[in-house]
């Protein structure tokens, strides 16, 4: 990739800049809130930006995504909950869970396009939703308390505000350099072919399918790490989390950000959670003001917010 | 075998509810290619609009009307001032636009009515039960919503079968290239099948009501049903919206009455308290889902584009 | 006589009560240049459909080099060496040229489950894609996006595209479409190299370059193979004339 000094570079340099600075000026300041804000911001940034895996790269328009952020979030608390505190076995579970669920759902959504795939996912996020409702073991609808945050004994401990913090912009930014070596590896631009044109890669002799299927499961992985972040987050996983409302509001992080961009998800996730956040200091209604200033965003600004910073969009 | 025939009826009863709310979407996603989360929200405007206009008229059937009347006026406004202006983008596109709307709607009926639900009482004459067979009781106001949506149901055949807007909806379902062909004004018979679609949501609001708590998101969870009705059905298809709409209500009311018995029979009673919520509200995405990777096309497609 | 490579036996393709492809069979011997022609709605590209996999045929078996691929998909027989090349422009619009070429080299360069490399620096399958499109004239414009090449030059590159593929046999489905004369011409001596090198399936709307160089031509007449033989035959072959070629006769001439 060539790097372009450019708006959109700038703006992401300094972002990324202020969020490895933030904890300093949080300590100095004694402003808790802004830390606290940012480690929601970025973990979800992480989900939005596996979601603009599948999404922006490779076309496929999950809307069941939060269904991820719910399986990696209850396989922390269950297993919490049966007495298990180790992340090195949480962790490795919740990964694995959602990885298993993304091969599954995806080997039969993915035979489906178009509006079917859209409701197909949305569909499965639904199903998840009812069973972990159903899990009164577990909190029911009401949630479950996660009491004590996974342990990482002698390497980090994520009570810590700062610690955490860390830890989940380590696992952002790990997460899209990930991406950013798989977009550009030989399978991502195998991906970006099948979504560009998926009859002329069958062609030249790809089995698009398997592709689409190794992506959506990577993609579901990821968020199923940032599940275990939030759950850990918030002491707290309830079925609300995989409401399909939710995988709406990852959708439009990536939208509002920028579809097919590294960093639009970060970007977009930053915008719209503290928009969010501004909004409702201001006035309770702050939807009244959000909608249709999303609405106004599809009309009228397609490429998102790096779109609208001037970069060109590649293959 | 009463509880199984009263099941039946509800069952139909919520079927027929559905297939109002799905017909509008279905109409406009098959004519304009517009997918309408948005959708729910006139369902629930049409729910709100009720309630207030019974609470001032103190009339019950005068209310309604005037509720339907306003869930169409809102539907045509919307459609004018936003979602016309999106029709022709991405799916995408649509989906983030009307999830907007959605948004936007909740916190305006939380502005406007409150955070706490409304309740629509029924007038007396409602609530008495009838007697359909000796010895077979049934709530007066669910059988009037079965005979109502079986009405609309009935004109609203007749109106895309027969006559000429029926035509044309029907012509641009399977290939909306063919209406602009025939310089019809689409504008307006968009603008015109949007307003229909939002009568049908509101008219299915308005009739759920009385049943229901009045409350926020109340349109969400039923717009995900529509949707299930739809892509079953076959999108832009009156006729399988009608039937996947049946037998998604049919499905969804009786696993709920009758899974926890039949799962208590074969699994331990803990056990089936547990999977019996969860498999019952599951069924009808398994259908789907089941639907979907047999026929990707649903049911029964419109004619091919 | 040896296996001809491409071998299709009794093919028959029905939609609802229309037979598309009525009991065809056909042979392409290796090296040869064979060119399908049929008016309009013969069934030229339901046959070229089955060929490369998009649509299963109702009955009847389709031999490649000595393999039955009736029942392969597309991407199994790309594995095998059969490429195509699209009527309608297919590429990868938001690609570049040499993207899209480096693509096709990929495919038939062991699997592509490789996630942390960049493709984009691997020198073989650049070197390839370059060479590939070099072949057709198109080494100049290897950086630009195929949606900014000119529709000639797209034409070209779904021939680099083919080719990257390093098949053996190339089923061109109507190069020239929508080609001017002086592109049509180049297409031609392109052709012609080519031919040297590959055999090749040509359907073709062009009569002069089909008389120019096929080997062989293949008739289609509502799914039926009327006549097959050498171009001088094909132009004396009275059903040909009386079914096809009527009008256009003072066409063929110049061939």
């Amino acid at each position: 990739m060539k790097s372009k000094l450019n708006a959109s570079n700038a703006v992401v340099t300094v972002v990324c800049a202020a969020l490895l600075l933030l904890p300093v000026y949080s300590a100095v300041t004694g402003n808790i809130f802004i830390l606290t804000l940012l480690t929601r911001i970025i973990i979800f940034a992480l989900a939005a930006s596996s979601l603009n895996l599948i999404m922006g790269y490779g076309g496929m328009m999950s809307f069941g995504h939060a269904a991820y952020l719910g399986i990696g979030g209850y396989a922390v608390g269950i297993l919490a909950a049966e007495g298990i505190g180790s992340g090195f076995i949480q962790w490795p579970v919740a990964l694995a869970v959602s990885a298993l669920f993304a091969l599954v759902i995806g080997s039969l959504s993915l035979r489906t396009r178009g509006v079917y795939f859209i409701m197909i996912t949305l569909a499965f996020a639904q199903m998840t939703y009812y069973v972990a409702s159903a899990l009164s073991r577990y909190g029911g609808d009401d949630g479950l308390t996660i009491y004590k945050r996974s342990t990482f004994d002698g390497l980090i401990n994520l009570s810590d505000r700062t610690q955490f913090y860390y830890l989940c912009l380590g696992c952002l930014f790990g997460g899209l350099y990930l991406i950013w070596r798989i977009v550009n590896s030989r399978f991502g631009l195998v991906v970006q072919g099948v979504r560009s044109n998926e009859q002329r890669m069958q062609a030249i002799g790809f089995p698009a399918y398997r592709y689409r299927l190794t992506c959506f499961v990577i993609a579901g992985t990821i968020c199923g790490l940032a599940g275990a972040l939030l759950a850990n987050n918030t002491d707290f996983v309830s079925p609300a989390v995989m409401y399909w409302t939710r995988s709406g509001d990852l959708m439009v992080m990536v939208i509002l950000g920028g579809m097919g961009s590294l960093f639009g998800p970060l970007i977009g996730a930053i915008v719209y959670l503290v928009l969010e956040e501004l909004l409702s200091q201001f006035t309770e209604y702050w939807a009244l003001i959000m909608g249709p200033l999303l609405l106004l965003i599809v009309l009228f600004a397609r490429g998102g917010i790096m779109g609208l910073l001037g970069r060109v969009r590649r293959g | 075998m009463f509880l199984l025939i009263e099941q039946l009826l509800n069952g139909l009863q919520f079927g027929l509810l559905l297939f109002l709310l799905a017909a509008g979407l279905t109409l406009v996603f098959g004519i304009m290619d517009f997918v309408n989360l948005a959708h729910g929200s006139l369902y629930m405007m049409g729910a709100y609009f009720a309630a207030t206009f019974v609470g001032w008229t103190g009339s019950f059937v005068l209310g309604a009307i005037l509720a339907l009347a306003a869930t169409l006026l809102l539907g045509i406004a919307l459609e004018f001032v936003a979602l016309r202006h999106l029709y022709g983008r991405d799916h995408l596109d649509q989906v983030l636009a009307t999830f907007g709307l959605i948004l936007f709607f909740n916190d305006m009926v939380r502005l406007i009515w409150g955070p706490a639900g409304l309740a629509l009482p029924l007038p007396a004459w409602l609530t008495t039960p009838v007697q359909l067979l000796p010895g077979v009781y049934y709530p007066a106001y669910r059988l009037s919503i079965i005979v109502v949506a079986l009405l609309v149901a009935a004109l609203l055949y007749l109106v895309v079968m027969r006559t000429r807007i029926g035509m044309l909806i029907r012509a641009g379902a399977s290939n909306r290239e063919m209406i602009g062909a025939l310089g019809i004004n689409i504008k307006l018979l968009f603008t015109l099948v949007f307003g229909l679609g939002a009568a049908l949501a509101g008219l299915a609001g308005l009739m759920q009501a009385p049943i229901l708590t009045v409350q926020i998101g109340m349109g969400e969870n039923i717009l995900i049903l529509a949707f299930v009705i739809i892509v079953i059905g076959g999108i832009g298809s009156i006729r399988g919206a009608f039937l996947a709409a049946i037998f998604v209500g049919l499905i969804d009311t009786l696993g709920r009455a009758f899974l926890p018995d039949l799962l208590r029979k074969v699994l331990s009673g803990a056990a089936a308290s547990t999977a019996a919520p969860a498999l019952s509200s599951m069924l009808i995405y398994l259908l789907m889902a089941i639907v979907l990777v047999v026929r990707p096309e649903g049911l029964f497609p419109a004619a091919k584009r | 006589m040896a296996d001809p490579l491409l071998r299709v036996d009794n093919l028959v393709r029905r939609f609802g009560g229309i037979l598309a492809t009525d009991n065809l069979s056909l042979e392409v011997p290796r090296g040869e240049l064979h060119a399908i022609i049929g008016p309009n709605g013969a069934g030229k590209t339901t046959l070229i459909s089955q060929l490369t996999g998009q649509l299963a045929p109702n009955s009847g078996t389709i031999h490649f080099a000595g393999r039955d691929i009736t029942r392969l998909p597309p991407y199994r027989r790309s594995a095998l060496g059969l490429a195509r090349s699209f009527q309608i422009t297919s590429l990868l619009k938001d690609f570049t040229a040499i993207d899209n070429v480096a693509l096709a080299v990929q495919a038939h360069d062991g699997h592509s489950f490789r996630f942390w490399g960049d493709a984009r620096k691997e020198r073989h399958l650049r070197d390839a894609a370059r060479a590939a499109l070099q072949r057709v004239g198109l080494a100049a414009r290897a950086d630009v996006l195929v949606s900014e090449l000119s529709h000639g030059e797209q034409r070209e590159l779904e021939l680099a595209v083919a080719l990257a593929t390093r098949p053996q046999l190339l089923l061109l489905d109507e190069p020239m479409a929508g080609l001017g004369v002086t592109e049509s011409a180049r297409m031609v001596t392109l052709l012609k190299e080519l031919r040297k090198e590959f055999t090749i399936v040509l359907v073709e709307h062009d009569m002069e370059a089909v008389f120019a160089l096929a080997d062989r031509i293949t008739v289609l007449v509502y799914g039926r193979v009327i006549a097959c033989d050498v171009p001088d035959a094909i132009r004396r072959h009275e059903e040909v004339k009386r079914a096809y070629l009527g009008e256009q006769h003072a066409v063929t001439r110049h061939g």
